[in-house]
């Protein structure tokens, strides 16, 4: 039996990137908030440089919550199940993933907010692939503008601008929307070798520049500058000039004496007063106990794939198969990141790669979106091409032989010896789009560590993702090539797996009848429930989800205050 | 002996031994005269046996799984390999630790290659000649070897990932010893605060050879760096 907890004002599930967010404009607003997670506090001593522990083991998790719930993952609902990855790829604790992601802090592009209307606009009805139920944004990039600075000043985000209010400034990158105002921190430095490919795309006519991160390049608030260590991706930060929620907004919420964190505490279930239809609070288990926290409204904001279980797990007379989701829409326009089809290249002298981080790299925007005429092209959308600096010793030795080798023995080990410092593999992240065969669901048989079913991902590349993934991987072997590789090879297209950019599932739009959620967040079925984070997202865009995720958040939030009464009271 | 004091016991030796390769013979003068490494330590005496336990492999899967590292990645004219690294050491110890969900695979999969060495080459894997050991693992490899559940190549490609990780891992977790897998690739080390000239090509930054747990901040009972 569930013990009763006092009421609060606001609950919000998951202290991640994009709970951690909304919690500071509710916070400031006076509103009593508590946010639910399942993992604990960490500190800088939890992140040592050990590529072991962070990239092979799955550390840093301060509970194995999530890798007791991978999602299984077939391509399509009559094929085997693919081979299930031991470690899920995001991680538990306050400050969630955004604690040991690579903290890439894009905007999205404008187009990628009016995927269908731009294309019917340019090239008819016909060019909007089959079997994809992809839909326009309830907005565009401008309304959401003031949500990403919002955040990139509150986090604190790296980067060089582009285009403010429409006067384009080539240092930054070209073809992004207008922006109010710079960066609140200069970009990251560069290395030689980013530099050395950053000439060969100029050298082609393409436009290259740093890209943004949440990352100190310099000290901010009261954290220092980034000190380019090498244990930056699936590591935390050391000396907290990673920008996650737990160093930012999250000790700026807890100042105001309105945000109380609730750690280690799995929420199992979203309660519904069946009278009235609305949700009255969760239900959690901490250490072996079931708690009932009751409130006024709740947000979701857990992971893709675990809001759209929470959602499907939280079943009740009203809602019979799951939460908001009588409309039969919780788990549809589903899609992840299309970023496999990427390029490896053999260079005949030393990068010195071994230190930096993913978001200190140079990118290409040229072959992204629809930057480039798609006229006589067979597909939409395109790709971000990123070159980092980053490698460590076990990730080195397990190189790509490059047809030159064999894969053990003397001849192998004289290959590595020689070539471990001599390789690189492009970061290409391209528009990926939902279709109606595409989705999530709970797994018939596969249970987590509570004995409920995890997700299963039904979902495949569609031939307009393979025609632009061979067209874009084309354009980063040539940049390879102009900057002097000896050799090439083309990685494949791969399974559509779990995955640390995972969209959809509760999507955002006007029309309840293909969407969880309404323009502002809140479940079409359910006045006093909101959803955060990715999982609202219906189109990819070529780059990184968390500032689009994060700024949507804070809107979320914004939203709720500012109609609080009609909200809360119903 | 707890986790933590082997951390340092190895830490402490593979120091002594990264200076003295790195300064090579004629340097031994000046690492005798740094301050903080013991005349004693740094002379050429032969080091006393180790007194250590296998912690989860049995005696003949320890024999075997030794021939099959030194194997994958050979002592040959390039140096020391996966033997002096002690990759075996370090999978040993993970299989009674995080690894142990593979135990079970171990077991089988070891086993699996000794019938098969017997039946092919009429010989224990382990006493076979180095050219019929790689017959063994070329054909686990290609997936054509027999025994094997659910197949040779997925048990050949996890020692392999095993052997790789026990070379070039920090030296905390019992392998990569002496630095010999960083030394191999030519990695310059873990640096808390990394310049812009350490980013350049031309010249690399010189090689500093230290575990992650040398820094109190990340040691258990540490802290005192905290911040």
């Amino acid at each position: 039996m569930a013990t009763d907890l006092k009421k609060t004002d606001v609950v919000i599930v998951g202290m991640g990137a994009a709970g951690g967010v909304a919690a500071l404009p509710l916070a400031r607003a006076g509103l009593e908030v508590i946010g639910i997670e399942a993992g604990a506090w960490l500190s800088t001593r939890d992140f040592p440089p050990d590529e072991l522990r962070n990239n092979f083991r799955g550390w840093p998790q301060s509970v194995q919550k999530a890798n007791s719930e991978v999602p299984t993952h077939r391509p399509n609902a009559s094929a085997p199940y693919s081979p299930r990855p031991a470690i899920h790829p995001m991680m538990n604790a306050v400050g969630g993933t955004s604690l040991h992601y690579w903290a890439q802090s894009w905007r999205l592009n404008p187009w990628d907010f009016k995927v269908v209307s731009e294309t019917k606009r340019k090239f008819g009805a016909g060019r909007i692939p089959r079997g994809s139920t992809v839909e326009d944004w309830p907005f565009g990039l401008e309304e959401l503008e003031p949500y990403y600075d919002h955040v990139e000043h509150e986090v604190g985000v790296s980067g060089q601008a582009g285009n403010i209010g429409g006067r384009i400034d080539q240092r930054g990158n070209i073809f992004e929307g207008p922006r109010g105002r710079e960066y609140p921190m200069p970009p990251l430095r560069g290395t030689e070798f980013t530099e050395m490919m950053a000439g060969a795309a100029r050298r082609l006519g393409w436009h290259a520049f740093p890209g943004p991160a949440a990352i100190n390049s310099r000290s901010y608030e009261d954290r220092p500058g980034c000190f380019y260590h090498g244990y930056c991706a699936r590591g935390g930060c050391p000396i907290n000039a990673k920008n996650s929620t737990a160093v930012s907004t999250i000790p700026k919420a807890q100042a105001t004496g309105h945000l109380k964190i609730v750690a280690q505490a799995v929420v199992t279930h979203v309660d519904v007063d069946q009278k009235t239809g609305r949700v009255s609070g969760v239900t959690y288990v901490k250490g072996g106990q079931e708690y009932f926290q009751p409130a006024d409204v709740v947000l979701i904001a857990g992971y893709t794939y675990e809001n759209v279980r929470l959602l499907l797990l939280s079943k009740s007379p009203a809602f019979p198969n799951g939460l908001a989701n009588n409309s039969g829409q919780v788990g549809r326009h589903y899609f992840s990141h299309f970023q496999t089809m990427s390029v490896s290249a053999l260079f005949p002298f030393d990068l010195n790669n071994w230190y930096g981080l993913p978001a200190q790299g140079v990118g290409v925007d040229n072959w992204a979106d629809d930057n480039f005429d798609h006229a006589g092209l067979d597909f939409i959308g395109g790709g971000n091409l990123w070159i980092y600096s980053d490698r460590r010793p076990i990730g080195a030795a397990n190189m790509n032989n490059f047809g030159k080798a064999p894969g053990w023995g003397s001849a192998w080990k004289s290959f590595v010896s020689a070539n471990a410092d001599r390789w690189n593999t492009a970061y290409v992240q391209k528009t990926t789009l939902p279709y109606e065969d595409n989705y999530l669901d709970l797994d018939p048989t596969e249970k987590d560590a509570l004995g409920f079913p995890v997700i299963r991902i039904t979902a495949d590349y569609k031939d307009n993702e393979r025609k632009m993934g061979a067209f874009v991987q084309d354009k980063m072997v040539q940049w390879y090539r102009e900057a002097g590789a000896i050799a090439v090879e083309k990685l494949g297209v791969g399974t559509m797996g779990p995955s640390t950019h995972a969209y959809g599932g509760t999507r955002m739009g006007d029309k309840g009848e293909t969407n969880v959620v309404n323009r502002f967040g809140f479940a079409h079925e359910v006045p006093n429930l909101a959803v955060l984070g990715a999982s609202v997202m219906g189109t990819s865009g070529a780059r990184n989800p968390t500032l689009t995720v994060q700024a949507l958040a804070w809107r979320t939030a914004e939203h709720l205050m500012r109609n609080w009464k009609t909200i809360a009271a119903g | 002996m707890s986790e933590k004091d082997k951390g340092h016991h190895g830490g402490a030796d593979v120091s002594r031994r990264g200076l003295i390769k790195q300064v090579g013979l004629a340097g031994v003068g000046a690492a005798l005269s740094t301050p903080n490494i013991a005349p004693a330590a740094a002379a050429e005496v032969p080091p006393a046996t180790r007194r250590e336990a296998l912690e989860t492999l049995n005696a003949t899967e320890a024999d075997t799984l030794d021939a099959i590292v030194a194997r994958l990645i050979p002592t040959d004219e390039n140096g020391p390999g996966a033997t002096e690294a002690r990759a075996a050491f370090y999978i040993d110890h993970a299989l009674a630790g995080p690894l142990r969900a593979l135990r079970g695979a171990y077991a089988a999969g070891l086993a699996a290659i000794d019938e098969y060495a017997l039946a092919s080459k009429g010989s224990s894997f382990a006493k076979l000649t180095g050219a019929n050991q790689d017959a063994i693992l070329s054909d686990m490899e290609k997936n054509i070897a027999p025994g094997f559940s659910p197949n040779s190549a997925a048990f050949f490609n996890l020692l392999r990932t095993h052997t790789i990780e026990g070379t070039f891992c920090d030296p905390y977790y019992g392998g990569n010893a002496n630095f010999v897998g960083w030394n191999l690739i030519g990695y310059p080390g873990i640096r808390m605060g990394v310049t812009a000239n350490d980013q350049r090509m031309n010249p690399k930054p010189e090689s500093i050879l230290k575990s992650a747990y040398d820094d109190p901040m990340f040691a258990r009972n540490g802290g005192d760096h905290g911040h």
